[in-house]
């Protein structure tokens, strides 16, 4: 593309363990709105932080205008004509609108700031989008929506040539959606390349111009939006080649012949989160959670944990309603969780291994009886052996340790308390391929033990690969349950589509 | 009009004045005469000019727990420089202002540079400055200078029987100084900037670290120039001199309205603040049945009082409405 205001050629990111970005190519045109999408982990962020000067590149050039730029932070970025709005609004909500849209540009008189004149120019820059709110009352006083517009506005404000709206209506309401798309097309009519990253794939149709996709860091292609149809979509985002066989687990129900234990959920829902869902689990027997980002597969898996509480439903094991008010109550239920942020929410990354591993049993037996050292010893070492988890030794602090690995310790963590149920978020997300394959075998591994298991994940042939029943998930709803031989990835991405 | 929510913490401050000082004068005849608000002044001029500058620290969203040594120090500092040494009081203050601003910047470039809790590093700074203190002197040393005498001796008679003294006078001008450089200039808001959001303030293209650097230097200027006040104002010098001056200048920047969490509040409000602790304390006194300890009870409701309300607008700002409901 000749009139190409941005260019990514060949960008590529590399993390420990991790390739984040792989030979990505990108064109913006001047004047137009094109849709980055991408599951979690496709490396749109990245790829956003590559060309605002987040994190340097480590292979490839960006361009501006055919001039290649090195943007060291984001501030340089938004020199040369990139600016960026965030989900989270990076303004500062205790200043006023005036401030936040005049920060370190305010009209001086004798290097004092005169207010008079720095509040018209913020009101200027406000009628630019159409927006009539009071400029001097605290930014935090409005609504996220406002926020949104605001950030936009100092966007444009600074001569922005390049725009990029980072998920900006995850928060917003279907109203200041259209204000919000409305703002973006007489931008793109300016003259204003967009860059749109969102999950909500509607609106993908009813703003953009063109789409590029992302998958496992890199470039599935760019398409025109007229001419693509969804389910297209939706199999460059998640899929492989429709024609693409996989090897299925159909091992007539699992080698589990233990008690069978049951878990019934019965229209656990909570308002704005997620519509009741009922789904049935039993000993021995693995649940796919499959849809797409923002579907409500996360949602479901902390419903069911505790994590947030619930306001409809009942989840029963065995027959017995399980209070389910915090993490707390789960775990003593007997149900586990490893999530999908597996740093934030997961591991305590200055404890060792061996504390690590112990953190869930040591809670579930209450603080009063703490287990021996040598029992914990005992059980670190065990689960170092049977999981392969590369590490020195047991005392070795767990955020030391790669994706993958830190992963298994997770894992173990709820091995020793011998849940009846676990919930797997995105077990597989961020790991090397080595330490994939050692998960998925696990995983499978501990259904024959007699475990329940309800894994969400985005990769369709991981699923497939080792489901016995997917519940596919759409707009925060189940939608279809898969059975058996049903279980597809066409399967799977027409009832995601449907 | 809708009055704006920025002004809600301030307006209570105004308040609390106008009602404690209301009752002083209901309750106590001679507490509206201006003597009353003379001594205010002068009394806590010290006072207020130090919390001028931890007004700016807290709107950053740090602290500064070093400023009461400071005094202490500065005022050791002088006593050495005009009695040791024979130096013209001016200049010596002068020199004081310096050595203050440079030991402020100093701790804001760690604070700064290497990312620590500036807790921790002005904790440092307390007993690094109350130690030296004693190093140059160990008892109470009187400054015998003809113009330490003719500053404490100046007055501008007010209406009625007060006058303001010239340390009420500085304070006076410490405080429309600190409005212009929070209200007027770039720096200012973007101590503003920083204490509201700190990761913002820097995609905003914000220069963080030289403008944190500044806060400390201006917190251990006006720290400093408190010392030279205190020093002329009671003409002597003493190593334990202002110990605790750092809470009641953390209390009188919270009493005045400014959030503690940083990025919003008042020069002026630490002023009123600053103004209240000394009507709490006259009101005590001019009692006399009460004993002097009900003036801490009184800033700890008072403070108690403040924290939540400022909790309470800051919650009503969305950015955290996600999660409720």
């Amino acid at each position: 593309m000749s009139n190409a205001v941005l260019s990514v050629r060949g960008a590529g990111k590399f993390f420990p363990g991790v390739k984040a970005l792989e030979d990505v190519d990108f064109d913006l045109e001047a004047g137009e709105i094109h849709a980055l999408l991408g599951e979690n982990g496709a490396g749109k962020s990245t790829l956003i932080k590559v060309i605002t000067g987040v994190h340097p590149r480590d292979a490839g050039a960006v361009l501006l205008d055919g001039q290649e730029i090195h943007p060291q932070h984001p501030g340089d970025a938004q020199g040369l004509g990139i600016s960026t709005v965030y989900q989270e609004v990076n303004l500062v909500p205790t200043l006023s609108v005036a401030e936040n849209l005049m920060l370190e540009r305010q009209t001086r008189k004798f290097g004092l700031i005169s207010w008079k004149k720095t509040e018209a120019d913020a009101k200027a820059a406000l009628d630019t989008l159409g927006l009539d709110i009071d400029v001097n009352r605290p930014l935090g006083s409005y609504s996220v929506a406002i926020q949104q517009l605001v950030a936009i506005a100092r966007a444009v404000a600074l001569d922005a040539k390049v725009l990029i709206l980072d998920e900006p209506t995850a928060s917003l309401d279907g109203e200041e959606i259209q204000t919000l798309f409305r703002i973006m097309r007489e931008l793109r009519d300016k003259g204003l390349g967009i860059v749109f990253v969102t999950h909500f794939l509607d609106q993908v149709y009813a703003v953009t111009d063109r789409i590029t996709v992302l998958r496992n860091g890199r470039l599935v292609g760019t398409f025109v939006t007229r001419e693509l149809a969804q389910i297209d979509l939706i199999n460059h985002m998640l899929g492989r080649e429709l024609a693409e066989v996989s090897a299925h687990r159909h091992q007539d129900e699992g080698s589990y012949n233990g008690p069978a234990r049951q878990i019934q959920i019965k229209n656990l829902g909570k308002k704005r989160v997620l519509e009741p869902v009922s789904l049935d689990l039993k000993a021995g027997e693995i649940v796919g959670l499959a849809g797409l980002l923002g579907s409500g597969r996360t949602e479901l898996s902390e419903l069911v944990f505790g994590t947030q509480r619930a306001d409809s439903g009942l989840v029963f094991l065995d027959g017995e309603p399980v209070m389910l008010r915090s993490p707390r109550h789960a775990i003593r239920s007997g149900f586990g969780l490893c999530p999908e942020d597996r740093k934030q929410d997961g591991i305590v990354a200055e404890l060792s291994v061996r504390e690590n591993i112990v953190l869930a049993l040591q809670g579930r037996r209450g603080w009063l009886r703490p287990i021996p050292r040598a029992e914990q010893q005992q059980f670190a070492d065990d689960m170092i052996k049977a999981l392969g988890i590369a590490t020195p030794d047991s005392e070795k602090p767990v955020g030391q340790l790669s994706g993958g690995n830190q992963q298994k310790v997770i894992l173990a963590r709820w091995l020793v308390s011998k849940p009846i149920l676990l919930i797997l978020d995105e077990p597989t997300r961020g790991i090397d391929v080595g330490a994939h394959a050692d998960i998925i075998k696990l995983i499978k591994e501990l259904c024959d033990e007699g475990l329940a298991l309800l894994v969400a994940s985005s990769e369709l042939e991981e699923i497939v690969a080792f489901a016995d029943r997917v519940a596919v998930m759409r707009d925060r709803e189940k939608v279809s349950e898969l059975v058996g031989a049903e279980i597809t990835q066409d399967n799977i991405i027409a009832a995601i589509a449907r | 009009m809708k009055i704006n929510e920025r002004f809600y913490p301030i307006l209570a401050t105004l308040a609390v004045l106008v009602l404690l000082y209301g009752y002083g004068i209901f309750e106590h005849r001679a507490f509206s005469d201006t003597y009353v608000l003379g001594a205010l002044l002068t009394d806590n001029a010290f006072l207020i000019i130090t919390a001028v500058g931890m007004t700016f620290v807290i709107l950053s969203g740090g602290i500064d727990l070093s400023v009461g040594s400071m005094i202490a120090f500065i005022g050791v500092l002088m006593a050495e420089l005009v009695t040791g040494f024979g130096m013209h009081p001016v200049l010596a203050a002068l020199i004081s202002l310096i050595v203050g601003s440079a030991f402020g910047a100093f701790m804001g470039v760690i604070i700064a540079k290497f990312d620590i809790q500036p807790f921790i590093i002005t904790l440092a700074g307390m007993f690094f400055l109350r130690g030296i203190c004693f190093l140059i002197n160990l008892d109470s040393v009187p400054i015998d200078h003809p113009f330490v005498a003719a500053f404490s001796g100046f007055k501008v008679p007010l209406p009625g029987r007060g006058w303001l003294t010239a340390s009420a006078l500085l304070m006076l001008a410490t405080v429309i100084g600190g409005v212009v450089i929070a209200h007027y200039t770039r720096f200012g808001r973007n101590v503003y900037a920083i204490g509201g959001d700190r990761h913002s303030a820097e995609l905003l293209g914000i220069p963080v670290h030289s403008t944190i650097i500044r806060v400390y230097t201006l917190s251990g200027f006006f720290s400093a120039l408190s010392g030279v006040v205190f020093a002329f104002y009671t003409a002597s010098a003493y190593p334990l001199a202002a110990v605790g001056v750092e809470l009641d200048a953390i209390a009188a920047v919270v009493i005045g309205g400014t959030l503690l969490t940083g990025g919003m509040g008042f020069v002026l409000g630490t002023f009123f603040g600053g103004i209240i602790m000394g009507v709490i304390q006259t009101l005590i006194a001019f009692d006399g049945s009460l004993n002097s300890w009900w003036t801490k009870i009184m800033i700890g409701a008072l403070l108690f009082g403040f924290i939540v309300l400022q909790r309470l607008i800051t919650r009503s700002f969305s950015g955290m409405r996600a999660g409720a409901t």
